[in-house]
């Protein structure tokens, strides 16, 4: 990956940072450029999301996608956001057998990857397990 | 709108052909389509290809002429068409709107993917960019990997199981055996899919369509001029498209796919006709779940009730709604490009009554799913004979 390409989502992926929509009130992240719901009548303004959510599902993945073949086995979920969005993240910091539908986590920054030895360092979020209290 | 008619059919062997050449692999499937046609390649007007990405497999773009060039077709009107593993199915919808609208009279719907000339990581990694490269591939995504996030949540919400899950791979494997054009002619049980290594918990190997070369390929004519080709034409009685979100992680629910639930209504709603009409159907099984998905989200059976289906039989050969009788993209593999069009070659055959020892008894109307992406793109087809 380029250095712009990565450099160009930095905010989104360092700080979360998605958009509110000024017309409809709802928050959109990734961020986008139009409101799905409104189109173009919303003023897209940039909104940092709380970093807490449930898991809507997950999986183990034994067969790496390229480039995080040293992470295997990794867990992957789709995090729905307090704020109402949806990511996709990996979990983080806890074992397969910990993890089941509806776990409360937050979203941490963590190291993605790399390129080679000389390259750019990847960072972005990950979502972590929040111990029950 | 005129009424379409496919009037001839051609497929390559599928699976690994390592002796065969892209561009020499096309011309195979075309030569068949055009001999079962029994039409001269001077009558052709337009050629539409659909291919997922000779540019990573093969590093060659451009190819709708080049397959023109080598067939010896040109000067004829020649387009790629793209939509991940869709291509097929969205080349087939492009000709089928060509022929219909009366620009065209005599169209080439055509499908391609080589990719074994790559290895393993190559194909995975070319596969990977039919996802969202910034919010899922980014985030060590993988195909195997959205499926299973999928299956996951079925499982969660309608205690769909891994068994049922298995069992579709043992239907596809033993109709694929019954199909000399598939890549499989070996039976698998439901404890070898089980103990079958995981590749994204709970999809295993077996639970995953494999790497495929091959080429499908079909003529289409106006329906009103296809007898003088021949005797039994199979009418496209309906077209239907939808997209949805690439990310599946966008998406309102996880447990369907809102592109084949309205791509179905569309062509349905043009065919008159409803899934109850249906007699068998080639539905996109890239992933065991996607199958139990698709005949849900094509109306055979109520949501969450996919997986029941299959464990009473209900989809296999001899059941209420057949499906995959060709061995679908599990058995008879999946050369993404060209398996929209190979569903399309199958519902023809079955419906003309020449599938042999698959044949469905008195198959009046079936209908083709292909599926790009995760669900990003859908289209489906209901053909029917022609009386």
């Amino acid at each position: 990956m380029g250095v712009p390409r990565f450099w160009r989502e930095i905010p989104s992926r360092y700080n979360l940072i998605g958009v509110k929509c000024g017309n409809c009130n709802k928050i959109l992240f990734p961020p986008r450029f139009i409101c799905p719901h409104c189109r173009r009548t919303g003023k897209l303004e940039p909104y940092k999301l709380k970093p807490k959510g449930k898991v809507l599902s997950y999986t183990v993945i034994h067969v790496a996608a390229q480039g995080f073949e040293r992470m295997v086995p990794y867990i992957l979920g789709i995090i729905e956001l307090e704020d109402g969005p949806r990511i996709m993240a990996q979990i983080t910091d806890c074992d397969e057998k910990e993890i089941n539908i509806g776990d409360e986590v937050e979203i941490i920054f963590r190291k993605m990857g790399e390129e080679g030895k000389e390259g750019v360092i990847y960072y972005g979020f990950k979502a972590r397990k929040i111990p029950k209290s | 709108m005129r009424e379409v008619a496919v009037i001839g059919v051609g497929l390559t062997k599928f699976g690994e052909q390592w002796d065969i050449s892209f561009r020499e692999m096309l011309l195979e499937a075309g030569i068949r389509a055009i001999e079962d046609a029994g039409i001269d390649g001077k009558q052709l007007d337009a050629l539409y290809v659909g291919n997922m990405s000779a540019g990573q497999f093969v590093k060659q773009e451009h190819i709708a002429s080049l397959i023109a060039d080598n067939a010896g077709l040109t000067p004829i009107a020649a387009t790629r068409v793209e939509a991940a593993c869709a291509s097929g199915g969205l080349a087939f919808r492009q000709a089928v709107i060509a022929v219909a609208s009366g620009h065209h009279d005599f169209v080439v719907a055509a499908g391609i993917e080589k990719m074994t000339d790559l290895l393993t990581a190559g194909v995975t990694g070319a596969l990977a960019t039919a996802a969202d490269q910034e919010w899922e591939v980014y985030q060590g995504a993988t195909f195997p990997a959205l499926y299973a996030l999928m299956a996951r949540r079925h499982m969660h919400e309608f205690g769909t199981t891994e068994e049922q899950l298995a069992m579709v791979a043992v239907k596809n494997h033993s109709n694929a055996c019954l199909n000399p054009y598939a890549q499989y002619h070996t039976k698998i049980t439901v404890e070898q899919v089980l103990k079958s290594p995981p590749v994204a918990k709970p999809l295993k190997l077996l639970d995953c369509s494999p790497i495929t070369d091959g080429a499908a390929c079909v003529i289409l004519a106006p329906a009103e001029k296809a007898r003088r080709f021949t005797d039994t034409p199979i009418l496209v009685a309906g077209t239907g498209q939808a997209s949805d979100t690439i990310s599946l992680h966008s998406r309102q629910t996880l447990t369907g796919l809102m592109a084949t639930v309205e791509a179905a209504r569309a062509a349905y709603k043009m065919a008159g006709m409803g899934p109850k009409d249906v007699d068998l159907a080639e539905v996109h099984d890239c992933f065991t779940i996607a199958e139990i998905m698709a005949i849900e989200d094509l109306g055979f059976c109520k949501k969450g009730k996919g997986g029941q289906l299959t464990e009473e039989g209900e989809t296999a050969l001899g059941g209420k709604i057949p499906i995959n009788t060709s061995g679908g993209l599990k058995g008879k593999g999946h050369p993404v490009g060209a398996t929209g069009i190979a569903q399309v070659v199958e519902i023809v055959t079955q419906l003309r009554g020449e599938a042999g020892k698959r044949q469905v008894d008195g198959a009046e109307i079936g209908l083709a799913h292909n599926v790009g992406g995760s669900g990003g793109t859908a289209v489906v087809h209901v053909l029917r004979r022609m009386d």
